[in-house]
């Protein structure tokens, strides 16, 4: 391990921890620390057991898997702009979310929920695959993105205005900005298995994202079966995001803005850009989710807002960056 | 003008007299004055209820959609055959009303259009309080010219409301809302609580609105009232089945709102009000 | 021993004919150079002599496993894509993937100075790729070719937009593949250098292969006519070949 992965896995530790300790009950530290290894049915043991350890538990679920997605996604698009959010994929893994709890199916089986997602983001991921091709350039990319969030927050939006229940329409927000306030173990049982399986899936595509830095025909010749690549990109991509989306909602810029921080500490190479950009999201989700709790603590800030307000400008500086560099 | 005595009275079966007592007040009652509005249209639920429980037959000729569904109106049976309007300008304008009664936070382009095109428009503010159940019938009576009617039934609703006595211990609840919501004391439904027996832990807490689960749990209250779960379901009722809440509702008495007996300031709420007595008697029971 | 055998190849794309029963054999040590005019379909006979590209006929690579093809031939495509800014070893490390596993070997290591000795890349070797000069990336892509270290080379255009000192380097480095026993296919438009350091020359024109052999064989005023449509001057002088377009016809 590299000097860089163990700082960010002390980093996520240490937020992991701190996560922990915050939240709108006041709780001494070492009391909750307590009630988290005591359990039992006091009410110390509840907020800690089902509240801040699933909390925490997600966070680190979600923004690794935004982290890891978002690194691959860019990896395989050769692109920096790319990221999960940007491209559509959690606007339509909230549309197979939202279908999946208007049409009774999550509540008929326990996970019609994250399948719905998942075949959300999988549908996401092909139609801008396909719309913007495989050597798609920034702007085809991120126009085929920005259609396909259109249409599948235009939808979301659609079927939740349809939608007989009075709170419906109050969902799209969160459809649209994420949140980790007061989720339950069984949303971390709920994620995990597709998480861990997506986070498996896209680790193992260092090589050959590696070798996609000479293009296509180069990484071709060097061994890399293309197809392959792609269809395990895509699968490990709606696994992890369509599994956030379905806990989480949509939170944006994480998976854009990890990876770019990141790539200079790496030597810019997908492999090792893949495991540090996980850390590093779980990192950014951990302390953001930490901080909604601490700036405003009696407004229920959404976790998006505050990825938003931080990516956007780090976002803006990319744009400026990159437009310098062309002739 | 009254043709019946029953009283509002508490406890879960004489309760079906307080809906024979407005039902019959509203069969047997007289044609309208005459120079009182003969075509009333309601656009608000809370409105919507309060009319047809005190107009002449005929008098309203729309309500909203919501008013005929069980789960969140009082007059829903009374409303199943009063074609319903969605609140748009330009369809009750068509009706021709000579009166629209509105809710404080109906759209306002509306309420402005139809002013515009020079129809009276009666504004009802949300009942924030008991006290203000007797006045918003009162207002309703005035804009229907059913002065007497409305007169009648206030008396009986203060009687009733008198009568109300909270002797013993007062359980600790809270009320628990889609998208973890609560009120305090200044909501109808906080009065509701309190008339039903109850401390608010949103009070002591001094809550307002947002309710973290966390600091729910920590209130540790002796019983959580939470709403109705909605057809087509929402990420937003979730948090009502979240373990911690299950867990609460299981160590002790849980209690539902009945939504249509909560949300609008009508006598119902007296309803509501037994509810949460009958809640605290079973809970007094179990200790 | 032959690296390179292509049979009855032909490519059609989009319903154009590029071209039709082309039927190559490449021998180790040998260094052969594919000319032709713009469109008479080089790159598109080299894609297909991967498999990288439909094609009807037979092709020696083609048929073999990306695995096994990676370890027969090394190609350099003509665009010098670069996605990253990796450091100059890290992109020439990428060569040696098809030979390693998890983690890069004694042996591996060996190669990927070699490549970077042989392009004179050695004390550059940290610096980041994506802020060099053209000629300078084309050197660092070309040193990632050859720590692949295959039995064939194949290079579409590796000399384009090189200043003259690097074109005759990297010209002459490839005439020293084939002297240790390797075997250079590479394509180009420079028919003065072709002249000079391919020993062997195919012509690719009209849809098909218009000469194969040696330089003096195939540069016929005639060929030069009918395929290109110029004229130049050529002449054996002792310092080898001097070739020199002259006008279009």
């Amino acid at each position: 391990m590299t000097r860089l992965m163990v700082a960010l896995s002390a980093l996520v530790l240490a937020l992991f921890c701190l996560s922990l300790l915050v939240g709108p009950a006041r709780i001494a530290p070492a009391d909750s620390l307590l009630g988290l290894l005591r359990g039992g049915l006091d009410p110390v043991a509840m907020v800690m057991r089902e509240i801040r350890l699933p909390r925490a538990i997600l966070a680190v679920l979600v923004g690794g898997s935004l982290g890891l997605a978002g690194a691959a996604m860019q990896g395989y698009l050769r692109n920096p702009l790319a990221e999960p959010g940007l491209i559509g994929v959690s606007a339509s893994a909230a549309l197979g979310a939202v279908i999946a709890i208007q049409s009774g199916l999550a509540a008929a089986f326990v996970l019609g929920l994250p399948l719905m997602a998942l075949a959300g983001a999988l549908v996401g991921v092909m139609l801008v695959l396909v719309l913007a091709g495989p050597r798609g350039g920034a702007l085809t990319l991120i126009l085929a993105g920005i259609a396909i969030s259109a249409m599948a927050g235009a939808i979301t939006q659609l079927v939740l205005n349809l939608s007989k229940n009075p709170f419906a329409v109050n969902e799209i927000v969160f459809w649209m900005m994420g949140s980790l306030a007061d989720r339950s173990l069984t949303h971390v049982w709920l994620a995990l298995p597709f998480t861990l399986l997506g986070w498996l899936v896209l680790a193992r595509l260092g090589r050959g994202l590696d070798a996609l830095t000479l293009g296509e025909d180069a990484a071709a010749t060097l061994g890399v079966h293309l197809g392959r690549l792609r269809l395990l990109l895509v699968l490990g991509t709606a696994c992890v995001v369509g599994a956030s989306t379905a806990v989480a909602g949509t939170i944006g810029f994480v998976g854009l803005v990890v990876p770019h921080l990141l790539r200079p500490l790496v030597g810019a190479q997908p492999s090792r850009l893949l495991p540090a950009s996980a850390l590093g999201g779980a990192a950014m989700v951990l302390a953001a989710d930490i901080a909604v709790r601490l700036v405003v603590p009696e407004r229920d800030l959404k976790l998006g807002v505050l990825t938003a307000l931080v990516g956007a400008p780090l976002f803006l500086h990319l744009i400026y960056k990159t437009r310098k560099e062309q002739p | 003008m009254a043709p019946r005595t029953a009283r509002f009275t508490l406890g879960s079966v004489r309760l079906s007299r307080v809906i024979s007592a407005v039902a019959a007040l509203v069969l047997a009652s007289a044609p309208a004055l005459a120079g009182a509005p003969q075509r009333v249209v309601s656009v608000n639920l809370c409105t919507d209820q309060l009319a047809l429980m005190l107009a002449a037959p005929g008098q309203v000729i729309s309500v909203t959609k919501l008013a005929a569904v069980a789960r969140v109106s009082t007059m829903a049976a009374q409303a199943a055959d009063i074609p319903a309007n969605s609140g748009l300008a330009e369809e009750i304008y068509m009706m021709q009303p000579d009166l629209v009664v509105a809710g404080r936070f109906t759209d306002r382009a509306t309420l402005d259009m139809l002013r515009r095109l020079g129809v009276p428009v009666e504004v009802f503010s949300p009942a924030y309080a008991l006290q203000d159940v007797p006045q918003r019938v009162s207002q309703m009576g005035q804009a229907l010219g059913r002065v007497a009617q409305a007169e009648a039934l206030v008396q009986r609703f203060e009687a009733d409301l008198a009568a109300l006595s909270t002797p013993g211990p007062r359980p600790r609840a809270a009320l628990y809302y889609a998208n973890g919501y609560t009120s305090g004391d200044s909501s109808l439904a906080g009065q509701i609580l309190r008339a039903g027996g109850f401390d608010n832990i949103a009070q002591e807490l001094g809550a307002i609105g947002a309710l973290p689960l966390e600091v729910l749990a920590m209130a540790n209250p002796d019983v959580v009232v939470t709403g109705q779960p909605y057809p087509g379901a929402s990420r937003a009722e979730a948090i009502m089945q979240h373990p911690v809440v299950a867990q609460l509702k299981r160590q002790h008495a849980s209690g539902t709102m009945t939504d249509r007996d909560w949300v609008c300031g009508t006598p119902y709420v007296l309803r509501a009000i037994a509810d949460m007595r009958a809640l605290r008697a079973q809970l007094e029971a179990q200790r | 021993m032959s690296v390179l055998e292509l049979q009855n190849l032909s490519v059609s794309l989009r319903g154009r004919q590029i071209f039709r029963d082309v039927a190559l054999s490449v021998q180790k040590g040998e260094m052969v150079g594919l000319i032709g005019p713009n469109g008479a379909g080089k790159t598109t006979l080299m894609r297909a002599a991967l498999g990288l590209v439909a094609h009807g006929g037979h092709s020696s690579l083609a048929g073999m496993t990306p695995m096994a093809r990676a370890r027969a031939v090394a190609w350099m495509p003509q665009s010098r894509e670069i996605a990253w800014p990796v450091s100059i070893e890290a992109l020439v490390r990428l060569g040696r993937m098809p030979h390693h596993g998890a983690r890069l070997s004694a042996e591996d290591h060996a190669a990927v100075a070699r490549a970077l000795d042989h392009m004179g890349l050695g004390d550059m070797r940290s610096r980041t790729v994506t802020r060099l000069s053209g000629g300078e990336q084309a050197r660092a892509l070309i040193a990632r070719a050859l720590a692949q270290e295959t039995d064939l080379l194949m290079a579409d255009e590796p000399i384009a937009g090189l200043d003259p000192a690097h074109q005759i380097a990297t010209m002459q480095m490839f005439q020293r593949l084939a002297t240790d026993g390797r075997a250079v296919l590479v394509s180009l438009h420079d028919l003065g250098l072709a002249a000079r350091h391919c020993a062997r020359l195919v012509v690719l024109g009209q849809g098909g292969i218009q000469a194969d052999g040696p330089p003096a064989k195939v540069l016929t005023p005639d060929l030069l006519a009918r395929v290109f449509g110029i004229t130049a001057y050529h002449a054996q002088t002792p310092q080898g070949h001097i070739f020199q377009p002259l006008e279009v016809l």
